[in-house]
């Protein structure tokens, strides 16, 4: 096995072009398990922890994270709550000073922690290659399956973009575990009083991260009757019919860590939770 | 009282098994069965053989002497399985390779081309037990065993399969003498046991294989078995070279036995007062492909079935059926972690029925000394049940969760405090010390006290494996209260000296600790002949008089040393009749236990915020490790009740890691309040009961009916999964059958 270690994002491009199987390697919270597991035996490396570019972090009118933005660091930085509460839940203090967001989206797993919150934000995946232009995708596109990304060999993940949305946001995910544990579901909730927008995806429940569209409409509905500025508590059948909306969003199945049953219970309770929470948050 | 190991292994710096190296040291490796069941048909070892770095690649064919190894009597299980004969599970090893480098090991393993013919796997122990695929059927009968009464409660009980998960996975090194016998290195719980099967296996004279301790990485029962140890010396005999081998977790998985799952229908009767007058029950274990210690684990979960409660009238029916799973055998509690949660279930269910509280109900059958189990045997020794549910009440409460990661749900950030509920749960368990029906439970000590440097130094060896019990500590101890010398150095523990048995059964302090202080004192006696009168006793390095007055240093009358002997047998045991009767154990360890759980009903999900626990100990020798043991144990009992298991299907484990077998993180470790009751046990050295399981046998239970005081859900099965405390769905039993009567 070959290791590389660029020290810029044009090298590390430039290095990606010309030779497309190299798989890159950030905090290895992922990669090394699944090398440790024989799942994976990469031929080439390439380390990306001396890439500067890749650690920078901006919270200003738009928010700009860098694809080697651990988890310790996003929950230092970052303001939006939804964002904060997954990195939280992410691992244990060591995983979380390894663990990147970049590593979160090129595993793209559908129970990758960061995965729902980036969709309900309607944030951008920033993607780059040496020769290509920049690409811009939204979690939607970016990803393509269990573990299947949008990504082409040539291509780095650099950063993640979002516009802060206040805070009405929540994050929640159930787990058999009290901590350090992977998502039986996950649930991200974002209203952004000032755009009058509400995004909720759900992780775990499906192939990809799913968003629940009749849902975001129905709570729009309700944030516009009870006044986008003010907290507001929805009522029982609300709160219900919102939760019923997400678990029929939801696409789950039976595996090791939970039923599809359970999954689609979860999911309304999660989901009732989390409006309450946003509601009362101004 | 520091324990000798302490530092290294809190620096980092111990080495474990895992860590050991030798010069010019080969890599092993396993090529293991995919299927669950299957004939081979053919192995071809030629293309492994001709990759680079590769010295051997072994079949069963190469195995010069017993093809099978195993734990009972009866050894069944082969060492390699050959061309010909039969996989009884998935993982079971084929061939065995050593390489110059692991990753030349591994492409060699897989590089091993075997034929399967694949057959239907067995996978249904209630099955297997009707059509006669058994490993030990027993029944009990007691009193009348059609016995009537007032009031009478039902319930099945289900239990998953529970990993040990020792942070060391197995891993030995095995070095050859160069003269034909070969020195193993070696992560076990019994040197001598290993020793037997291997030496058999090796066609050796045991002289010529020498078992020595490496770092034991926890144990729990996992290393009662062999893993690596015939492979590994198979492997260094046949290329002249050291060779080591060690399993990644995934293989460890595989590479050794877990807790039997077990399937459990109960019937209870008794009088209007809740007095117990009868108790029907079968027991369905999986025992897996192999004997390992089935037989020992049924005898446990059918004697302590009922719980330490007088019950006049019994029948009891356990059987351990043979399957295609990985073998099933030890893991701390032994059978009685199973049928406790069972038969505490019912006495919650009972005291239900009766109108009075769980509490009441324990108190008003428990077991005193003088009173009789299931099978006829008088609890001789010390039972001071009542007094511990007494003084368990007494301990104060939890107050209540506060904070995020203090609710059920933690980090995931699931639930508010107005979406808890807490509940309270009660359970008792009990269990034996040390080996039963008849065996001949010895262990082996020899102490030396020598002078070095002008002061008297004891060396006590013994074979008995510290597995992080803190046997060492013990052993340190008893030679100085014996010896009244402050230095005392352990010996490596190896198969130079005689058996100490298994570290396991809660016995070692009893047993081997036993012959260390017979030794000492043995030792203790030569000093006093060579002193002469009025010399009466040893203390702070002099010899003493009747007063405790100094008469002269020990180290004077170390001129020659004194080095003794002694073997430590226990009482003996007998065997169980056709009805299940007879005095087949020891000396019997009691505790009782509260469960405080927060539980999120809505979302299923549970945080145990405290078990208090008070333990029967007979006298702590180091209060500090019975402690230890105990917030150990409770931390695999909170694991059993809500989240550990190995979840099996068609014969096939799917989640062999630590990713998806969940295992208690500190967040989910309760605070643990506890108390010991010393009531010296008339038989035992200093009056020393053992301790290390019994905090496992009961917290499944009591958590789990915590979690049914705080859901108001019936959960029949550990562990309790986020399904079913939230209701979504329920477990049934996987066929009605009548308790007492086995699987027809
Ligand atoms: C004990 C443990 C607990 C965990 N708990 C959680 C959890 O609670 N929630 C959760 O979501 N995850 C969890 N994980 C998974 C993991 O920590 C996260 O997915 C993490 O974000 C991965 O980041 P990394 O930097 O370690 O990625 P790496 O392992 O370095 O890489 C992961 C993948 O992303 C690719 N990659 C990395 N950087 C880039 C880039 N810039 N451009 C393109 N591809 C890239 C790599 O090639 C690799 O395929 C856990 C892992 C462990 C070991």
């Amino acid at each position: 096995m070959e290791v590389s270690s660029p020290r810029t994002l044009a090298e590390a491009l430039d290095e990606m072009g010309a030779q497309p199987a190299t798989v890159p390697l950030a905090g290895g919270t992922d990669l090394m398990v699944a090398i440790n597991f024989g799942r994976e035996r990469p031929e080439r490396v390439m380390a990306l922890r001396r890439v500067e570019e890749l650690h920078e972090l901006t919270v200003n009118r738009r928010v700009r994270c860098g694809a080697g933005v651990t988890y310790t660091r996003l929950l230092e930085a970052v303001r939006d709550p939804a964002m904060v509460q997954a990195a939280r839940t992410v691992g244990s203090p060591q995983i979380r000073n390894a663990g990147t967001l970049g590593g979160n989206l090129g595993t793209c797993s559908p129970a990758g922690d960061t995965l729902p919150v980036l969709a309900a934000l309607d944030a951008e995946v920033v993607v780059r290659s040496a020769a290509g232009a920049e690409r811009r995708l939204n979690l939607g596109e970016w990803m393509r399956g269990p573990k299947k990304s949008a990504r082409r060999p040539e291509e780095l993940v650099v950063a993640a973009e979002w516009d802060p949305a206040g805070s009405s946001q929540a994050f929640l995910k159930a787990g058999t575990r009290n901590a350090m544990v992977i998502a039986v579901a996950n649930l991200a909730l974002v209203v952004d009083r000032v755009r009058r927008r509400v995004g909720l995806a759900m992780g775990s429940v499906g192939p990809t991260i799913l968003r629940a569209q009749a849902a975001e409409d129905f709570a729009r509905g309700l944030f516009e009757e009870a006044g986008w500025e003010r907290p507001h508590r929805p009522s029982p059948a609300a709160a219900e019919r919102f939760g019923a909306l997400c678990a029929e969003a939801a696409a789950p199945i039976d595996d090791v860590r939970g039923t599809a049953a359970y999954r689609r219970h979860v999911v309304a309770v999660m989901a009732r939770r989390a409006l309450a929470r946003t509601a009362a948050a101004v | 009282m520091p324990r000798p190991d302490a530092p290294a292994k809190v620096r980092g710096a111990f080495d474990f098994a895992s860590d050991l190296r030798a010069e010019g040291m080969l890599y092993g490796r396993t090529v293991r069965s995919p299927h669950p069941h299957a004939v081979v048909r053919r192995i071809d070892t030629a293309a492994a053989a001709a990759l680079p770095g590769v010295r051997a690649v072994l079949t069963a064919a190469d195995v010069p002497g017993k093809p099978f190894y195993g734990l009972d009597k009866v050894r069944d299980q082969p060492v390699l399985v050959g061309v010909g004969e039969t996989v009884r599970y998935a993982g079971e090893a084929i061939a065995v390779v050593a390489a110059d480098h692991p990753e030349q090991a591994r492409a060699a393993a897989a590089a091993v081309a075997v034929d399967y013919e694949v057959l239907e796997p067995l996978t249904d122990p209630v099955q297997a037990l009707a059509q006669g695929s058994s490993l030990r059927n027993l029944v009990i009968r007691r009193g009348n065993p059609e016995a009537v009464a007032e009031v009478v409660v039902k319930g099945f009980y289900e239990v998953g399969q529970q990993d040990q998960a020792p942070l060391g996975p197995e891993a030995g090194l095995a070095i050859p003498d160069g003269e034909g016998g070969v020195d193993l290195w070696i992560a076990t719980q019994a040197l001598h046991v290993d020793l037997r099967q291997v030496a058999d296996a090796l066609a050796l004279p045991p002289e010529r294989c020498r078992l020595r301790l490496a770092g034991v990485g926890g144990a729990f029962g996992a290393r009662e078995d062999l893993s690596m140890q015939i492979h590994g010396c198979l492997l260094a005999l046949r290329t002249g070279r050291p060779v080591k081998m060690w399993y990644g977790r995934d293989e460890s998985f595989v590479g050794h036995v877990h807790r039997h799952p077990a399937w459990m229908w109960y019937e209870h009767g008794a009088d209007r007062e809740g007095n117990l007058v009868y108790v029907r029950a079968t027991i369905v274990l999986d025992g897996g492909a192999y004997a390992s210690s089935s037989h020992a684990v049924v005898a446990n979960a059918a004697i302590f079935g009922c719980g330490p409660y007088r019950v006049p009238n019994v029948l009891m029916w356990c059987g351990a059926a043979r399957t295609n799973h990985v073998p099933n055998g030890a893991m701390r509690g032994f059978g009685a972690v199973q049928s406790c949660f069972a038969h505490e279930s019912q006495m919650d269910r009972l005291a239900a029925a009766v109108g009075i509280s769980p509490l009441e109900i324990r108190l008003r059958n428990a077991m005193r000394s003088g009173d009789r189990l299931i099978t006829g045997q008088v609890v001789s020794g010390a039972a001071p049940v009542a007094d511990l549910i007494r003084r368990c009440a007494e301990l104060p409460l939890p107050p209540p969760a506060e904070g995020r990661m203090a609710l059920p749900g933690g980090a995931g950030n699931l639930a508010e405090a107005a979406d808890i509920s807490r509940g309270e749960g009660w359970a008792l368990g009990y269990k034996n010390i040390a080996y039963s029906e008849g065996s001949d439970d010895y262990a082996t000590a020899r102490v030396r006290l020598e002078r070095r440097n002008g002061h008297a130094v004891a060396l006590v060896k013994t074979a008995a494996a510290e597995v992080g019990q803190g046997l060492v500590t013990v052993c340190q101890q008893i030679a100085r209260t014996e010896l009244g010398v402050e230095e005392v150095e352990l010996e490596p523990a190896d198969t130079l000296i005689g058996d100490a048995g298994s570290s396991s059964a809660s016995r070692q302090t009893w047993m081997t600790g036993g012959a260390v202080r017979e030794a000492a004192r043995l030792v203790a006696e030569e000093v006093l002949k060579r002193a002469g009168p009025p010399g009466r006793g040893l203390a702070g390095g002099q010899v003493v008089d009747d007063e405790g007055a100094p008469l002269a240093p020990l180290a004077l009358l170390l001129d020659e040393p004194i080095e003794r002997e002694f073997e430590h047998h226990h009482r003996q045991t007998g065997k169980l009749d056709e009805d299940g009767q007879g005095d087949a154990h020891v000396s019997f360890m009691f505790v009782a236990q509260r469960a405080v759980v927060d539980v999120d009903p809505e979302a299923g999900l549970a945080r145990v915020a405290q078990v208090a626990t008070v333990q029967d100990v007979g006298l702590a020798i180091n209060p500090l490790q019975v402690h230890g043991q105990i917030e150990g144990a409770v931390a695999q009992g909170v694991g059993l009740a809500t989240m550990e298991e190995i979840q099996t299907r068609e014969g096939l484990i799917r989640n062999a890691s630590f990713t998806d077998y969940l295992l208690p993180t500190a967040v989910d470790m309760p605070e643990i309040v506890s108390e010991l009751v010393e009531e010296a046990e008339p038989d035992a050295p200093y009056g020393a009961k053992g301790v290390g399981e019994p905090p496992l046998i009961a917290s499944p239970a009591a958590i789990c009916a915590a979690m049914r005081a705080a859901s108001g859900r019936e959960l029949c099965r550990i562990p309790v999964r986020p399904e079913e405390l939230s209701g979504v769905s329920e477990t049934k039993p996987p066929r009605e059958l009548i308790p007492g009567q086995p699987p027809a």
